[in-house]
């Protein structure tokens, strides 16, 4: 009953948020935002204190357009538990299914126990109960009396700080190579940053990995093989995961510096006897890198998307692993909670994305 | 299917792409790949399957060109059967996806308001899923089916794969119904399916094929994923090079196990790179000089 009122919601809420005025969006996306706080805070009175605060700051500061996307975020992330939960029901096995046939009885208490029932729209409504009243993921179904929480709370710094600084790496060498590139057209810098880029683009970034794992881990002995604790552990994994993004945005860097350098306005620049350097790197610049900060979003998830890859070929003990380990043991809870870390940081990063847009390009931020 | 009208700008298209020797190039390695991995084996009697305890881990010589495995077995052999997998896949879910993106964003694009609101909403949302999750629960689904069997993988890639061009198809869509041609066909009394498909179908067919082209390589690394994290069905380039790190060690290295597979990967996924940017210079119209 919970779970078909709270698919019911999110569904009208989705459809709603292309159609709603503005005055009400702002009231919406602030009271969504809200929502985090109060429910990641343990101690609920100071959660809900922050979450009207952090309402109010919305709802006076930010920009529509963010706050639009606060109001889609918000049911899409409540539809994605929705979706995996119905495909991992739908899947042939269960997490309470054994070697060892266990009588029926047994099964009905544990699954009485962990709060999984047998209809996949129930099962929906207990999580989302228990997610919204106790702000908890709930007890992992495989691992014995450890709640997924505490399971995920280790991989999640790792996870990030691959994450970000593979992101990092894939904007900020990508970009180097790619203004390289544009500023001279058929130079040797060009030929190489583009031909690296064709590189980067057309190989999977495992054989990329494996490929700096032998040379750099085992030939030259730099670098440690594979674990995690040293900041040497996470430069290997970094680089392969940034590979194919930092050739991505290398291309657009190139093209959008190409196109600036033809605009009118540099052209005003140059004539009125700037020098070369101010030119490039103060008018055109900002021209050329608005391709790159709309890619950031697909770059993002991207990224976090291969780190399932990465994170197994160097032993990296993140998030991605709890993901596929939980998918392979039907441990509904795990997958569910990995979901919903991926799915909410794609969302901010976008959020952020936004932000730097309407900051880089004053067209855009005329129409907040 | 294209008809007399449209011969003009299509015969333009394909003296340009004969122009192009990137393109060419990549076209001909394309099919050198592919006909070494559907013929060869059969012709010159390879057997990717047969092991062979007494020459584990030989290095390349005459008789094995590409070495052998940790069983004995012929590389060279696993490299082209494994070959197989790998471009069916990218084919056979490249069509999904096409055929889902296309008829998804053709409706959205010609019913236009509500409908189309609806339909990209479900796109966008789609969009912010990491769609490895989608693929791996996909696969999930086809647990049971037994080891050899690629319509799991057809399906879960193409079903995660059609939103860029449910995207691309449903902006040229919405310029094309506004175009008198189809006005003239409604006036005339075509229903909007037939509107649809041949009025408008033919005129987005450009774009299609460059983005089906591009998708080709895309779905080729993910299935890689898919058999690097041992979740593969059958035996694909992805898995030798899994195959290949597993034995990558301080003291030995068996520098074949990983070159072999990943130079055929290599050049096929770059062939079709060369031939997608290709097919957009000589298919785009705003490209043209």
């Amino acid at each position: 009953m919970i779970g078909a009122l709270t698919l019911a919601f999110a569904v009208a809420l989705l459809g709603a948020a292309s159609f709603l005025r503005p005055s009400w969006v702002r009231v919406v996306g602030a009271l969504l935002l809200a929502a985090p706080p109060v429910l990641l805070v343990s101690e609920r009175w100071l959660g809900v204190l922050v979450g009207a605060g952090a309402a109010a700051l919305a709802f006076r500061f930010l920009p529509i357009r963010v706050l639009r996307r606060v109001v889609f975020l918000v049911p899409s992330l409540v539809l994605l538990v929705f979706v995996t939960t119905a495909l991992m029901y739908a899947a042939p096995g269960s997490p309470f299914a054994q070697e060892r046939v266990a009588a029926p009885q047994v099964e009905e208490a544990l699954r009485a126990q962990y709060g999984v029932p047998r209809s996949a729209i129930e099962f929906f409504g207990v999580y989302m109960e228990r997610l919204v009243v106790e702000g908890s993921l709930g007890p992992s179904l495989k691992v014995q009396g450890r709640s997924v929480g505490e399971l995920l709370a280790p991989a999640l710094p790792v996870s990030l700080s691959l994450g970000l600084l593979a992101l990092t790496l894939a904007v900020g060498g990508g970009l180097v190579l790619g203004i390289a590139a544009g500023v001279w057209p058929r130079s040797w810098i060009d030929h190489t940053s583009m031909g690296l880029a064709l590189v980067g683009i057309s190989l999977p970034n495992f054989v990329i990995g494996a490929g700096l794992l032998i040379v750099f881990a085992l030939g030259l002995g730099w670098l440690p093989v594979a674990g995690w604790g040293t900041p040497g552990h996470l430069v290997l994994p970094a680089v392969t995961l940034a590979a194919p993004y930092a050739a991505y945005v290398a291309r657009l860097a190139r093209a959008g510096m190409l196109e600036t350098m033809q605009q009118d306005f540099v052209r005003t620049a140059r004539a009125k006897g700037l020098p070369e350097r101010v030119v490039v790197l103060d008018h055109a610049l900002r021209g050329a890198v608005l391709p790159v900060v709309s890619f950031l979003g697909p770059a993002a998830a991207g990224i976090l998307t291969g780190s399932f890859v990465v994170e197994t070929l160097y032993g990296v003990p993140g998030m991605g692993q709890w993901f596929v380990k939980g998918a392979i043991n039907r441990d509904y809870s795990v997958v569910l909670g990995t979901a919903l870390f991926y799915a909410s940081l794609v969302g901010v990063l976008n959020l952020g994305v936004d932000l730097l847009y309407a900051w880089i390009d004053p067209r855009v931020r005329e129409q907040l | 299917m294209v008809g007399e009208v449209t011969r003009g700008p299509w015969s333009d298209a394909w003296s340009r792409l004969r122009r192009d020797r990137a393109a060419l190039v990549g076209a001909m390695v394309l099919g050198a790949v592919a006909a070494a991995c559907f013929v060869l084996p059969a012709l010159i009697g390879l057997d990717a399957v047969a092991t062979a305890p007494g020459i584990r881990h030989r290095p390349p010589d005459l008789q094995h060109w590409f070495g052998t495995d940790s069983l004995g077995r012929d590389l060279f052999a696993r490299v082209l059967v494994g070959g197989r997998t790998s471009l069916l896949v990218g084919l056979a879910a490249t069509a999904v996806s096409v055929v889902i993106g296309t008829a998804w964003g053709g409706v959205a694009g010609y019913y236009a308001g509500r409908v189309d609101e609806f339909m990209m909403r479900i796109v966008d949302f789609l969009y912010g899923v990491p769609y490895m999750f989608l693929v791996i629960l996909i696969m999930l689904l086809f647990s049971d089916t037994a080891r050899g069997d690629l319509l799991p993988v057809f399906l879960a890639l193409g079903l995660v794969q059609w939103l860029t061009m449910a995207r691309i198809v449903r902006g040229e869509v919405l310029a094309l119904r506004e175009r008198e041609f189809v006005l003239a066909a409604r006036l005339a009394g075509a229903a909007d399916s037939r509107i649809l498909l041949r009025h408008i179908l033919p005129n987005v067919l450009g774009p299609v094929i460059v983005y089906a082209t591009l998708t080709v390589p895309s779905v080729i690394i993910l299935e890689s994923f898919l058999s690097f994290l041992g979740l593969g069905v059958a035996l694909s380039w992805g898995e030798l090079v899994a195959e290949a790190v597993s034995v990558v060690n301080p003291i030995r290295s068996y520098w074949w196990l990983l070159l072999c597979p990943s130079l055929f990967l290599a050049a096929t996924l770059l062939a079709l790179n060369f031939l997608g940017d290709g097919l957009r210079d000589a298919l785009d119209p705003r490209s043209q000089p």
